[in-house]
């Protein structure tokens, strides 16, 4: 599945996509694929402020439980309620399949991360 | 699973690794051994599980290891070394049983069959091989009978599954229709003579598991016309993630988690197996005194009531809050579609309706105690 290029990534497989002072997070197929199927997601509530770097919820799969990492600071402005019921949907398209929706603290903390061309490489190197 | 031993010497394979990494199986290390955790490429894990409850799926389980015992006193030895009581197999007939320290602990638990009137085949798990075999050995010097480990002479071959019967009787000339549960025959198969084919398994559904020659060109040639025979069935591999989930569903035992050297018999709920009232076996007398000394905890199912899963090792807890015990095998259960797990509690906590805390990532989440299995398979005709 190829990596959205309007999109930033974490190390830690998070995508964030930004819009002026909001921005979308989720966790890229290359996260999906590694985890196999997923059966539970762990979101924070609506309000909530999330730190850059920190974890904001975690999400498990059969086998596996992994937290997931803030790839920006802000305020929680939206849950995707929908992943509670319906986990598979992020092995689907992981992509579109969004998580939270946060106003964000400082757009400039965006600035530390990957391109789609460059964790492409990233997960290359990782021997994913 | 268990982390594996830092003096693990070298990681092992299986006849059929080549096989499995061609299939794009994602591999993990388990109990030293480089084993297929799910098959990606058909569907993973919920979807290998869920072929073995509705058709039917192949594993390789060549890590498990086999022990033989033959002579005159083959019987007296099994009998001497595990708590069931073997005395009671028809020849051709297995049961599942267990190694006993003195102290009435696991040393691992196994399937005996009885192959001939002197002649008893042991398989036990993979992580234990060598201690087992050392066990066996050490404890059978006063009986007159040969002690052998065939542990690398076998490929062994799960059919598991509803249809496994239907898929395994295109490739043998043995007529499985007489096979029953926990019963073995010998036939042959792939054109292979004189093959062990063994009705048991370790997904709480009916099943066979095959023993071939363990050469690397004849395993993956059995393991392929399994494959390509089971297509009608809907047949898929399926690696030791759908093997434990599905051994989850059916509440059976895995070494170091719901069994283990400071587990006893009682505390695991397996005292159907072991028969007391057969001649002295080792671990008897430690049994006979825990049960008068009564239970301190006992293992439970548990299904979670609020939204969380359950992990090995996580805390139980009381409703205050204070740590009663903890999970030794947690899941999300594919068939059943929900979070179970087996558990040790204190007995006030186990009846069924009891409801505990399970401390999931800092966070107590409520549970239930619940009658196992968890999964029965349904009676078919």
């Amino acid at each position: 599945m190829p990596y959205p290029t309007d999109f930033k990534y974490t190390k830690e497989h998070e995508w964030i996509k930004v819009d002026g002072n909001s921005a979308t997070v989720g966790i890229t197929d290359h996260a999906q694929e590694a985890l196999g199927d997923i059966v539970f997601v762990e979101l924070p509530k609506s309000g909530t402020e999330i730190t850059k770097g920190k974890t904001f919820g975690s999400v498990e799969s059969v086998k596996a439980v992994s937290d997931l990492y803030a790839p920006a600071s802000g305020t929680v402005a939206e849950v995707n309620g929908e992943l509670a019921t319906s986990p598979e949907k992020i092995n689907k398209d992981a992509h579109g399949s969004w998580m939270i929706k946060l106003t964000l603290k400082d757009p400039n903390e965006l600035n530390g991360l990957l391109a789609a061309a460059d964790y492409e490489k990233f997960v290359a190197e990782e021997g994913g | 699973m268990p982390a594996v031993s830092a003096t693990t010497p070298t990681i092992r394979k299986t006849a059929l690794n080549a096989v499995h990494r061609k299939m794009g199986a994602k591999m993990v290390e388990f109990n030293g051994w480089d084993m297929p955790v799910e098959y990606p490429s058909v569907g993973g894990i919920i979807a290998e599980h869920n072929a073995v409850r509705n058709g039917v799926g192949i594993f390789d389980v060549s890590h498990m290891g086999d022990i033989r015992l033959q002579g005159p006193e083959a019987l007296a030895a099994v009998q001497h070394i595990s708590m069931n009581d073997a005395s009671r197999l028809a020849i051709g007939q297995a049961q599942y049983s267990a190694l006993l320290y003195p102290q009435g602990t696991f040393v691992d638990d196994v399937i005996v069959h009885r192959l001939g009137e002197n002649d008893y085949l042991l398989v036990i798990n993979a992580g234990t091989r060598e201690k087992d075999f050392n066990w066996v050995r050490d404890n059978t010097r006063q009986f007159n009978c040969k002690v052998e480990n065939l542990s690398d002479d076998f490929t062994q071959i799960a059919i598991q599954g509803p249809k496994g019967v239907n898929l395994l009787q295109k490739l043998t000339d043995a007529d499985l229709s007489a096979v029953k549960f926990c019963w073995v025959t010998r036939g042959t198969v792939c054109g292979l003579n004189n093959i062990l084919i063994a009705r048991t398994g370790y997904t709480a559904e009916d099943g066979f598991e095959i023993y071939v020659p363990a050469d690397e060109a004849t395993s993956a040639m059995v393991w392929n016309q399994v494959l390509e025979a089971g297509k009608e069935f809907g047949a898929i591999p399926c690696g030791l993630g759908a093997r434990n989930t599905l051994r989850l569903e059916g509440s059976l035992s895995l070494y170091g988690h719901e069994i283990s050297d400071t587990i006893n018999v009682w505390e695991a709920g397996l005292g159907r197996f072991c028969k007391m009232e057969k001649p002295d076996f080792i671990g008897r007398a430690a049994l006979e005194t825990a049960k008068t000394a009564g239970l301190k905890r006992t293992l439970v199912g548990l299904e979670m009531i609020e939204r969380g899963i359950a992990r090995d090792g996580y805390k139980v807890q009381d409703d205050t809050c204070r740590e009663i015990g903890y999970v030794t095998s947690g899941s999300y259960a594919p068939f059943l579609k929900k979070n179970i797990a087996l558990a040790y509690v204190p007995p006030e906590f186990a009846n069924v309706g009891s409801t505990v805390k399970v401390e999931c990532r800092s966070q107590g989440v409520r549970a239930q105690v619940v009658p196992t299995p968890f999964y029965k398979r349904p009676k078919r005709a």
